[in-house]
């Protein structure tokens, strides 16, 4: 068991924009803070492995940089390291329970981090549908091509599919095409916008946006509303795809067959809140149905001590994400100063917080509000699913097996987990939760997840800093 | 109108009612939740005959045994392996213990020998000092077997059927004078001959809606599950002389003791803890990892496995360990099938074997008088 001994003011989970934006505010503030991420390096989802831009410098990544370099100079950095729990001591700070592996061979050891604020921003994962074939070698998540992406030259000549819904399916494309992959389409199973009126190009973003347009024009990439993969087929990998092309709802009107050796597919993203839901934050829905975290407008959660920011509140793009990340670090950093102040009325409300950041942020995430209900996942998919279609890929769930669990009394989506086993493996129900609350007919539900990461037994052993509670009056 | 209203859909209810079918009656369950969701939802599944002191609760859980397998080889469908439990022992004087628990239980059982402990697991650390193996404890996958139970008790008696309501609350009781004809629902009123309680942990609320008090309270425990393995490292159900203590404790306090055994979907579930405090779900790192702590040191092998989850339950805690299984004589009519506590999954047939006996008008194969209702002092008002 490693002590660290000291209470950090504030301890940041996630080094993606939102964590180290919120990180160096907090920071420069004066507050003495601990930033946690599994990665061996900070970036998160969209700075660790940037998407091969259009041109080769985007002022993102630029101030990104700067802001990590920053960063390092006035706070702990624990890379390396996950986070698996994060519990309330009786005095009211809170402990964050990690384990790392340091490359000396010793293996994984725990280590606990205190603080007396807690940030969250812990990203979001892709999220994939099922559909026959999607467990075959080749065929990836968005992410999975964009970290593809990262070691060069693994794409080059590679023809691809890019498939699902929503608009990062465009960076991604962009991307693989800009290494060198011949990249046969990009279908967008939402439609009737067209690259041109895509709403990306309305606002902010119009840059960016349309230098990914551009560049998949310059590759000569079809840019296809109304169709997805319904199907992926091969041998010992992928050889082929089925390409349908859709009503508005999903349904299936016409299909052909497309050869193809590399499929990235991925119908949006679920916003990573497990910790949060560990610490009893209130959740709310999202325009697409996702539980995020309730925050208010200092982004603090319902629980006394925690922020959120970035995509656990909600998906929105890695701007929005470091907005977000600044106000919650400046609020944090105001809280602080009010408690050793000793202002407990004026901590409660909070000292006003700049309004220009306030505005943007607003701003912004309205505008992500509208990229969801632009790109809703439509019910039809359940359609492409055969009876024999992995449901989940841990435990090797197929659809029979649910509607067996249905039809024995499983009239929600947790009994279906209890009785059929899908959400039981090693991604505790990342990638199937989502699918499995579909095909159950409800809401996914704001995920339960005791243990947030795997940890081996010894490491849990170890950590056993804190004295067993003493049981309760009942 | 049904013959018999089952409240609960968890093991209990779910052998209730296959139980009550195959003895002619026509029965409703009805659970608030899905089939499972309760307790039985949360427990491991085993069905145990080696943790008991010898008394009603060993002899119902002989009968249990004998009828999970009855219903194995019958039925079926629900993961049954007779794997078999080893109850080892750090000092010669716990083994000593042992031994002479084993003599007085009248139980299926041998001796283990220090040498020959790693014949039955070869990962088993170094120095422990023998232990007893029950050939008869098996494991059952305990959601699957309510609903396997429920569906076999729907499906296959042609004279007593069963019919299942689920998400519909029991929100008190239908009176004829003093007599309980039915229950009372958020979706209506359900009229029946009897009315039994099998609502688990909370089998002191359905109570309650009877103006019956039935002392019931939730004894918290946290399983802790890893990640798959290629290759069985543990073979049968193995826990600590610890255990057989901790289960008969009236202590409120933090109990712990290791519970090691390996499951079909090759994960191995690592228990147990008991504590009282009320139905709170916060999980307890300490607890998790006092749990951690105990299994390896049972089984080294285990360092660098990972554990992928952890779930908790609330065992249905009676003060003196007994469920209440029988007629309640303060509101004719309710039957109660509760309190189970840590060994509900292995009770719940023969609990429901006698139960239907009773409500056909037989005579139970099994004096009752110990797990009558009402046994309990009345609460001082
Ligand atoms: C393929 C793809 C293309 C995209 N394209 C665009 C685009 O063009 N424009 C755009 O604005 N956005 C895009 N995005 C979205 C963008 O990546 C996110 O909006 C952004 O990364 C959000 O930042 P964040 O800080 O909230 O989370 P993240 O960047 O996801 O960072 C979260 C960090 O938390 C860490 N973490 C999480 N849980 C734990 C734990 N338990 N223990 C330790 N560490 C943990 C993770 O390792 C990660 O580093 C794209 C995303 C994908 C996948
Ligand atoms: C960690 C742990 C490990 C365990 N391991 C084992 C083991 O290995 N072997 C073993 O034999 N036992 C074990 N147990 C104990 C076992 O799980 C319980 O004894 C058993 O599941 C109780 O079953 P039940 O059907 O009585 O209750 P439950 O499964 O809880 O069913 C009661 C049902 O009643 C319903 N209900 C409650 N109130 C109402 C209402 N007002 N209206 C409608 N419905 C209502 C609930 O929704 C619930 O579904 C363990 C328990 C725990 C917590």
């Amino acid at each position: 068991m490693t002590y660290d001994l000291m209470t950090y003011d504030l301890v940041v989970i996630g080094g993606g924009a939102a964590g180290v934006a919120g990180a160096l505010s907090a920071a420069q503030r004066g507050l003495r803070v601990a930033l946690i991420d599994s990665g061996a390096r900070l970036g998160g989802q969209y700075f660790r492995h940037p998407a091969v831009p259009p041109h080769p410098a985007t002022s993102g990544l630029d101030r990104f940089v700067r802001q990590t370099r920053a960063l390092s100079e006035r706070a702990e950095l624990l890379l390396g390291h996950q986070v698996w729990s994060v519990s309330r001591e009786p005095g009211g700070d809170l402990t964050v329970h990690c384990v790392t592996t340091p490359g000396d061979g010793s293996g994984e050891r725990p280590v606990e981090v205190r603080g007396r604020r807690l940030l969250l921003a812990t990203g979001a994962h892709d999220r994939p549908l099922p559909f026959p074939g999607w467990d075959l070698p080749g065929v990836l998540t968005a992410g999975g091509a964009q970290a593809l992406l990262k070691g060069n030259g693994v794409v080059a000549g590679q023809r691809v599919v890019v498939a699902g819904t929503g608009p990062f399916l465009l960076p991604v494309a962009a991307g693989l095409a800009a290494a060198g992959a011949r990249v046969l389409g990009v279908h967008e199973a939402n439609g009737g916008l067209g690259l041109a009126r895509h709403p990306v190009l309305a606002l902010a973003k119009a840059g960016e946006a349309a230098s990914y347009a551009l560049s998949l024009a310059r590759h000569r990439v079809p840019y296809r509303p109304r169709t997805a993969v319904l199907a992926a087929h091969g041998g010992d990998r992928l050889e082929a795809v089925t390409v349908a092309r859709l009503d508005r709802d999903w349904n299936v009107l016409s299909t052909r067959r497309v050869a193809c050796d590399t499929l990235a597919t991925g119908y949006g993203f679920t916003p990573q809140t497990d910790l949060g839901v560990q610490l009893g934050c209130d959740t709310r829905r999202d325009a697409d149905g996702s539980p995020v975290l309730a925050v208010d407008d200092r982004q603090r959660t319902g629980v006394p001590g925690v922020w959120a920011a970035g995509e656990p509140t909600g998906v929105g793009g890695w701007r929005l994400a470091e907005l977000e990340g600044r106000l919650a670090g400046l609020a944090a950093a105001d809280d602080a100063g009010l408690a050793a102040a000793g202002e407990s009325a004026a901590r409660e409300a909070g000292a006003a917080l700049p309004e220009v950041l306030v505005r943007r942020r607003d701003r912004m995430r309205a505008f992500a509000r509208a990229l969801l209900e632009a790109y809703p996942v439509k019910d039809g998919w359940q359609g492409w699913l055969r009876d024999d279609t992995l449901v989940c890929r841990c435990e090797e769930v197929p659809l029979s097996r649910l509607r067996e669990a249905q039809d024995l009394g499983a009239t929600d989506a947790r009994s279906i987990k209890l009785l059929a086993r899908p959400g039981m493996g090693w991604c505790q129900g990342r990638i199937c939760g989502y699918p499995v609350a579909c095909l159950a007919g409800e809401e996914p539900a704001p995920p339960r997840r005791p243990v947030v990461q795997p940890i081996t037994l010894a490491a849990l052993a170890e950590d056993l800093s804190a004295e067993p509670p003493t049981g309760g009056p009942s | 109108m049904s013959d018999v209203i089952v409240v609960g859909a968890g093991v209990v209810g779910a052998a209730c009612a296959y139980y009550a079918a195959r003895a002619g009656l026509d029965v409703t369950v009805v659970d608030r939740g899905p089939v499972a969701g309760g307790t039985t939802g949360a427990g491991e599944g085993n069905v145990l005959v080696s943790d008991k002191e010898p008394g009603p609760e060993l002899d119902l859980a002989l009968l249990s045994n004998g009828l999970w397998r009855e219903l194995a080889e019958t039925r079926g469908g629900f993961e049954f392996e007779p794997k078999g439990g080893l109850v080892v022992a750090e000092t010669g004087e716990i083994q000593a213990q042992l031994t002479g628990l084993a003599g007085k239980q009248g139980v299926e059982h041998r001796i283990v020998a220090p040498t020959a402990l790693r014949e039955l697991e070869p990962h088993l650390a170094d120095g422990l000092a023998g232990g007893v193996f029950y050939p008869q404890d098996a494991q059952v996958q305990p959601m699957l077997a309510a609903a396997r139970l429920l569906r076999h008790g729907a499906d296959s008696y042609g004279h007593g059927t069963v019919r299942l309501r689920l998400g519909v609350t029991v929100t008190g009781f239908i009176r004829s004078g003093d007599r309980v004809t039915g229950v009372r629902t958020d979706k209506g009123d359900l009229l029946g001959g009897a009315v039994v309680n099998a609502a688990g942990t909370w089998g002191g609320e359905i109570a309650a809606l009877a103006g019956a008090a039935l002392p019931v309270l939730p004894r918290r425990g946290f399983i802790l599950v890893t990640e798959p393995l290629a290759e069985p490292l543990i073979r049968h159900k193995v826990y600590t002389a610890a255990y057989v203590t901790n289960v008969a404790s009236d202590s409120a306090a933090l109990e712990t003791s290791a519970v090691v055994e390996g499951t079909q979907a090759g994960t191995v579930l690592i228990g147990a803890s008991r504590e009282r405090v009320g139905f709170d779900r916060t999980t307890s790192v300490p607890v998790l990892a006092r749990l951690a702590e105990q299994a390896v040191a049972l089984f080294p092998a285990l360092r660098g496995v990972r554990v992928i989850r952890s779930y908790c339950g609330f065992r249905p805690y009676c003060p003196d360990h007994l469920p209440v299984i029988g007629a309640d004589p303060r509101a004719p009519g309710l039957y109660h099938a509760c309190g189970h506590e840590g060994a509900g999954i292995g009770l719940a047939p023969a609990t429901e074997h006698l139960l239907a006996q009773l409500l056909t008008g037989r005579e139970p194969d099994l004096d009752l008088h110990p797990f009558r209702p009402d046994r309990f002092p009345e609460e001082p008002r």
